[in-house]
């Protein structure tokens, strides 16, 4: 199925073309795909489900299944920065629901919220395969490992700080 | 495919080998108990209620998932097995809600039928049950989440067997939710395939849902009154102040020629008997011109009076009869019979939706070239020209998805629009919509009768190449275009056809001699035979066809009509001045835009108030039984006799009924006390069962069976409501008068969700016409929205 009017930027769109011709099945394109968009645009938007149904020639129900099996894909916009704090059982002996609480507090939201400010997001997440070096975190695609608090308000800090680096460089 | 032999609980038992170990125990009477397995539905192996023993395997293996081997040795009911199931009960019920006492499901919920079987009594597990408000998806479909078992049965016949796909789960694990496609509602064919094949009450359905407990209804299988495949409907029925209410069908049984399948019509649009605007008093027009009610005997004997007037004052040809293609092949008949024989006029017609005539005369003298329904499941390829089954036929489209999807067989399809069909053919041919004599003309050879291309080649190729094909035609082809179709056809070996007409007894009308030129079976009026020894005299030129009887009225030239069960002054757009001289008599249920001009309306049941046959478009014969019951209506056939008798026939020589006044009831105490009944069964088979009312409708199915030769089948058979096939006319349709013949056919363009004017009085048909207009005028008003901001 040929699509029109692309909503991915020109190189995604071309990625997408390629994607769904080298598996023996199309739909197995479909979560590559789903990680790929969400990567560009933020979260799965309507739009962003529409077009991929398309691509991959389903329905868009049958999308938004896999969307929900899946805790990694999300269909609201998460923050700037998606802190994913693991509470399994490697974790949660060194620490890890201090470290969740930690976050709360800091950053004034509960699981799965947003600051109003669009800057973070947190998520209790099950294991991401860090156990040895528990309580951790993954910040977008980055690790944190063997946290405490103060680890932690460290790494917020640099986040926010990176933003107002990005700041000044996008005006300067 | 070669046999295999294994042991089942010590039994020695024989399958094709392939076949799944559950089909194979369940057909030799070994239950195996299972939510998530359902036969022609892919396998999903969730519930594992399936399990059991097989020996040399070291775990309790999915009866459902496993095909039979030689030697097996198989144990389903042991101690392990039966613990093993209770387990999973319980953790099915783990977080089941208590909802049995309201349930639509209680009473017929394979979970409660399971629970009870293996006592899973106990609760070990905590878990919350997880309320949540009931949704409404569609005006048919409800969905009640925490009842949901998650077997995805439904996900599965809205898929496969529907190919609607409007089902799916999101989620995962305990959380795991069947959703809609439009998210918060459903936008489908509303089947209620997914309401009937849920095993618990997770889906319901409006129709039905809090009406009444299982049990407290009666249940009688009848024949769905609107298309032309003629479903078996089982309806749920319960008593009501004024006669029998019918508030479910279904087809649970599955024993009828439709098995798993019922569109939404068969199963739920029941609903215009309690319409109401429904009649269920005589009316007659009253010196004041207006329509009012009046006694049955005051409106019988009006009517009779006038019509022996017209009659005797200025002939039966100056009356007009319209039938219906809705009442029983009995009712047709007698109409017929009492057009020629009491009215003495052969101007009788009805609205034909396909021209049978021809199709009969174009097979007859072949022998086995008549399909019937069951042969679109099972026939290896079929050529379908024309027509739209999903929305025509839409039982005739589940056979063709379900033989496409489960015997591979290969469809082809040649139409001038994009039907849904033509996403399970194997190859398919685009032509104009004038295009389909052409089609036939290419097909046979000429290149020159459709503007060929290098894929109609193709598509020419395969169909000639095809031996046992079934050929299944639309009214698109009528007259000489069925003969040049059907010698086509012959053509190939084996070839089979049947002809798509678009109402319930569309064929029944037709081939009991609803026709100003053919008496029952096709037989010409001009030569009676058979017909003039038993009726006597019959008027032997053809007759008015009901366009010409309507010309005649304008004319002033149409004394009487009397219309039974038809609206045809909305169907053909008669100027309803045309019946100004006509004195007009009018059956129906509703005072339809025909019998608001009428000078006697007659108040009729319909066809679930009703007993005798109806034949599908293919052919077969089934029985109708009487299920459900309105005070102050009756059946079309008491109407008819009363009637004569009115205009003073003699009511025996239209139905011969009390031949034998005593009936041999046989011994009924002792050892042969089973006597009687095996004495009525007896009776019954030979047709010699006693009928003693003149309202008895099998004394003119005697009457039929001994005149037309076709529908001589097995009266037990038939009884027993099976479907039986009639076979095509052997009489011989004269070739010379039907080149002049006109065919008369206006297709009725019927979709999913109409059914003619008797459509426009089902409440849920119109619910769901509204909501999809609101839904796609609500989503244009948001697009427009978006394009001004
Ligand atoms: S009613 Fe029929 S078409 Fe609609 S969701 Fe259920 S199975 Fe599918
Ligand atoms: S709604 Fe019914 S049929 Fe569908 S998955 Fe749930 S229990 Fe099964
Ligand atoms: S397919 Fe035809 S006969 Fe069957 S249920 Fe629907 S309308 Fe009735
Ligand atoms: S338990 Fe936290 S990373 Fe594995
Ligand atoms: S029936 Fe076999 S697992 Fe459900």
């Amino acid at each position: 199925m040929s699509v029109q009017e692309t909503i991915f930027t020109s190189e995604l769109a071309a990625r997408f073309d390629k994607l769904v011709t080298i598996y023996p099945l199309r739909r197995s394109a479909l979560v590559p795909m789903l990680l790929y968009a969400q990567d560009e645009k933020g979260y799965l938007s309507d739009e962003v489900i529409t077009e991929i149904a398309q691509r991959i020639g389903i329905t868009e129900l049958d999308t938004r299944n896999v969307i929900s099996y899946y805790s990694l894909l999300r269909t609201q916009p998460a923050g700037r920065y998606h802190v994913q704090v693991c509470t399994n059982i490697s974790c949660m002996l060194r620490g890890a629901n201090e470290i969740f609480d930690h976050c709360k507090k800091t950053l004034g939201i509960g699981n799965k919220q947003t600051t109003p400010d669009g800057m973070f997001s947190l998520e209790e997440v099950e294991c991401i395969g860090a156990c040895s070096w528990g309580p951790a975190a993954q910040v977008n695609y980055d690790y944190y490992e063997n946290l405490t608090p103060e680890e932690l308000d460290k790494v917020l800090e640099k986040c926010r700080a990176s933003v107002v680096q990005e700041g000044k460089g996008s005006q300067a | 495919m070669a046999d295999v032999t294994f042991t089942v609980d010590g039994k020695q038992i024989t399958a094709p080998t392939g076949t799944l170990l559950i089909d194979a125990c369940r057909k030799v009477g070994i239950e195996i108990p299972a939510f998530c397995y359902y036969p022609g539905l892919s396998l999903q192996a969730a519930c594992r209620m399936c399990l059991v023993r097989i020996e040399k395997i070291p775990k309790l293996q999915t009866a459902c998932t496993t095909p039979v081997a030689e030697g097996m040795i198989v144990a389903t009911e042991t101690d392990e097995i039966k613990q093993a199931r209770k387990a999973m009960l319980e953790l099915v019920l783990g977080n089941h809600p208590l909802d049995c006492p309201v349930c639509d499901a209680g009473g017929e919920c394979e979970l409660q039928d399971m629970t009870f079987k293996y006592g899973a009594a106990e609760s070990f597990h905590t878990e919350m049950k997880q309320h949540r408000e009931e949704q409404q998806w569609s005006p048919v479909v409800y969905f009640d989440r925490p009842r949901c078992i998650l077997c995805y049965r439904c996900v599965r016949v809205c898929g496969e067997g529907m190919d609607v796909w409007a089902l799916g789960v999101q989620n995962r694990g305990v959380t795991s939710i069947i959703a809609p496609n439009k998210e918060d509602h459903l936008e489908c064919e509303e089947c209620g395939a997914c309401i009937d094949i849920c095993p618990v009450g997770a889906l319901t359905s409006g129709a039905y849902r809090y009406k009444t407990r299982p049990w407290e209804m009666n249940h009688v299988a009848t024949i769905c009154t609107h298309c032309g495949d003629g479903c078996k409907t089982t309806l749920g029925l319960r008593s009501v102040d004024d006669g029998v209410e019918i508030i479910r069908g279904d087809n649970r049984d599955k024993s009828g020629i439709n098995g798993d399948f019922l569109c939404i019509k068969g199963r739920y649009s029941f609903d215009f008997a309690n319409h109401k605007d429904r009649l269920t008093k005589p009316l007659v027009r009253r010196p004041d011109g207006n329509l009012a009610p009046a006694t049955w005997e005051e409106a019988l004997d009006y009517a009779g009076k006038r019509l022996a007037e017209v009659r005797d004052t200025r002939g039966g040809a100056s009356i007009g009869v319209i039938g219906s293609n809705r009442t029983t092949n009995e009712e047709n008949y007698l109409l017929q019979k009492f057009a020629r024989k009491v009215l003495g006029t052969n101007n009788i017609d009805h609205h034909r939706t396909a021209d049978y005539t021809s199709f009969a005369r174009a097979l007859a003298g072949h022998q086995d070239r008549a399909a019937s329904l069951r042969d679109a499941g099972t026939a290896p390829a079929i050529l379908l020209i024309g027509n739209d089954p999903t929305q025509q036929h839409p039982m005739l489209a589940w056979n063709l998805r379900t033989n496409v999807r489960l015997n591979r067989a290969r469809l082809y399809v040649a139409n001038h629009a994009e039907i849904k069909l033509l996403r399970q053919a194997r190859a398919s041919l685009a032509i104009p919509q004038d295009g389909y004599a052409g089609l036939i003309g290419y097909l046979a050879g000429d290149d020159s009768a459709l503007a060929g291309t290098e894929s109609s080649a193709a598509f020419r190729e395969v169909i000639r190449k095809e031996e046992n094909l079934l050929i299944l035609f639309g009214s698109e082809y009528r007259g000489r275009d069925i003969d040049a179709l059907v010698n086509f056809g012959l053509g190939l070996p084996n070839a089979k056809f049947a002809c798509l007409s678009d109402y319930n007894n569309s064929r029944g009308a037709a081939d009991m001699g609803l026709m100003p030129d053919l008496l029952p079976g096709y037989q010409p009026v001009a030569s009676p035979a058979q017909f003039a020894d038993e009726y006597g005299n019959l008027p032997q030129t053809g007759g008015l066809d009901l366009i010409a009887m309507f010309d005649a009225a304008s004319r002033g030239e149409l004394g009487a009509l009397y219309v039974v069960g038809s609206n045809p002054v909305s169907r053909y757009n008669i100027a309803p001045g045309a019946l100004k001289d006509t004195f007009l008599v009018v059956q129906d249920m509703f005072l339809t835009e025909t019998a608001v001009l009428a000078d006697v309306v007659l108040p009729a049941a319909n066809l679930y108030e009703k007993t005798g046959t109806v034949t599908n478009t293919y052919g077969d014969l089934q029985l109708v039984k009487k299920a459900a019951d309105k005070a102050g209506v009756r059946s079309d056939f008491e109407l008819i006799v009363r009637l004569a008798d009115r205009m003073g026939a003699n009511p025996k020589e239209l139905v011969s009924y009390g031949i034998g006044m005593r009936a041999d009831l046989g011994q009924s105490r002792g050892v042969q006390s089973g006597e009687s009944d095996r004495h009525a069964v007896w009776l019954a088979a030979n047709h010699l069962e006693p009928k003693l009312s003149p309202f008895d409708p099998f004394a003119i199915l005697d009457e039929i069976q001994r005149l037309v030769p076709d529908y001589q089948v097995d009266r037990l058979a038939l009884l027993a409501g099976n479907d039986e096939r009639t076979v095509p006319p052997l009489v011989h349709i004269d070739n010379a008068s039907s080149k002049t013949r006109s065919d008369g056919v206006l297709p009725a363009q019927d979709t999913l969700f109409t059914s003619g004017t008797l459509g426009r009085y089902s409440s849920i048909l119109d619910e769901v016409m509204e909501s999809r207009e609101t839904k796609s005028a609500g989503a244009a008003a948001t697009t427009s929205l978006d394009v001004s901001t």
